[in-house]
């Protein structure tokens, strides 16, 4: 028990690693600062395209969708940052996990916003054109705000897992929380700063977690279900 | 060597690729067994939690509740770094596929389990009246009234679940295991070629564009209760 102690929650050992896992704790949030803005926009052009008047642009957003869901994303990431340097193209590693998750995320998020639109009735969208709105118009500022609000449990949950995703980018040597974790474990033969780790992510998503279960049973009690 | 055909030589390079079609071959077969093990063990755990649930021992729920939240909140690859390289330090020694599979089977299980018991509580409370009143026990009336009825509402987002963390088995690279993404990054270095990276790729899309397509026919075909 003692051994499983000091080889888990050696207490000394975070204390000493926690500087680092700061810094890298900084790292893995100017990521987020960065993969869900890119995700969320790319995810509401898809959505947009998927659901257009024009039937080969949602063939084309639907086989752009699929692709990007049956390809997992860390094989997405480590093509783009080991894979295109072969093709001359170098890139470091944050923009690396950014082109690649902002291609998976989109097709996720696509899917959400796609959800939503499709919630919304066609009476709404025929109603706002009638009062003059150009089809953009009515896009923007009656469905969108409406679907939006539908799907905003899926959204959020989402994101939950786009952050967890950024764990990930410690492959391709990003220096964010992982990265740093396990810099820590393998400077001291110990498990702790990993623990340690898993402690900030916990800290950082499960507020976030409970969140979205009070607003599905909100949502949820609304809808009457 | 024109442009195109420098890209063709440096991404589909016949020969390079032949070359570790065995050892891709080896990984597509690590890949489905290690996603099987995952799938049938997440399922059933997860299962068996929510079942549990219903019971209403409010100490083994809270337990449960833990559980299920912090392996949402957890990445995987977080806890899969935690034992593979934290056990052996206490004398136990897992391979990197036994990491794998019980890390993302416990993910699975968290999952499953919060889905199933959404089913459970949608049936309406009047499928559990009239089933007791016929003389069902509790349990009879959980296994064959109420779960078969809970059990269809799952079916989309169970998929959709259960594909996203059978992808997931691209990470046991990371801990040694020899699955496609694995010994695609291991041909890579070998041969100094992009080629057998964009063959695992393709692979993966290979096994599981079927899975996306079928998701999407399922999420049509179960949509009912949309109204």
């Amino acid at each position: 028990m003692e051994q499983l102690i000091q080889q888990f929650f050696n207490v000394d050992l975070m204390i000493e690693a926690a500087p680092l896992l700061l810094q890298g704790l900084g790292t893995t949030l100017l990521l987020c600062l960065a993969v869900v803005p890119l995700g969320l926009a790319g995810g509401l052009g898809v959505a947009l395209a998927g659901t257009s008047r024009m039937r080969w642009l949602r063939i084309a957003t639907m086989v752009f969708v699929d692709f990007f869901r049956a390809i997992p994303p860390l094989v997405l990431l480590i093509f783009v940052y080991s894979g295109l340097p072969f093709a001359g193209v170098q890139l470091d590693p944050f923009s690396a996990v950014c082109i690649a998750f902002l291609l998976n995320n989109s097709a996720y998020y696509g899917e959400i916003f796609r959800a939503g639109i499709e919630s919304i009735g066609g009476g709404q969208r025929l109603a706002a054109r009638s009062t003059g709105l150009s089809a953009w118009q009515s896009m923007r500022y009656v469905v969108l705000p409406q679907a939006t609000r539908n799907v905003l449990p899926d959204l959020m949950s989402n994101t939950v897992e786009v952050v967890k995703l950024t764990s990930l980018a410690s492959v391709v040597s990003l220096q964010e929380l992982l990265y740093s974790a396990d810099m820590a474990r393998s400077i001291t033969y110990n498990a702790s700063p990993i623990v340690l780790a898993a402690l900030m992510y916990l800290a950082l998503l499960w507020p976030m977690i409970r969140l979205v279960a009070r607003f599905e049973r909100r949502l949820g009690a609304s809808a009457g279900i | 060597m024109s442009a195109w055909e420098r890209f063709l030589d440096t991404f589909f390079n016949w020969a390079v690729i032949t070359e570790y079609l065995p050892a891709l071959g080896q990984g597509v077969l690590v890949t489905c067994q290690l996603a099987v093990a995952v799938v049938l063990t997440g399922l059933a755990l997860g299962l068996g939690m929510a079942l549990l649930r219903a019971y209403r021992f409010w100490a083994v729920n809270f337990v449960i509740v833990i559980f299920v939240d912090i392996l949402r909140a957890l990445p995987p690859l977080v806890l899969i770094l935690i034992l593979y390289f934290g056990l052996p330090n206490i004398g136990v020694t897992f391979s990197g596929f036994t990491v794998v599979w019980l890390v993302l089977s416990l993910v699975l299980a968290a999952f499953a389990e919060e889905i199933y018991w959404a089913g459970v509580l949608s049936v309406d409370q009047g499928q559990w009246l009239a089933a007791r009143s016929t003389g069902l026990g509790f349990g009879q009336a959980l296994i064959f009234v109420v779960l078969p009825q809970a059990m269809r509402m799952t079916i989309p987002p169970i998929t959709n679940r259960t594909i996203a963390i059978t992808k997931y088995t691209a990470i046991g690279m990371v801990v040694g295991v020899g699955e496609v993404l694995g010994q695609a990054t291991t041909a890579q270095s070998f041969s100094g070629n992009a080629s057998p990276l964009m063959a695992g790729a393709l692979i993966y899309v290979a096994l599981f564009l079927p899975l996306v397509v079928l998701s999407r026919w399922i999420e049509k075909r179960f949509a009912w209760r949309r109204a």
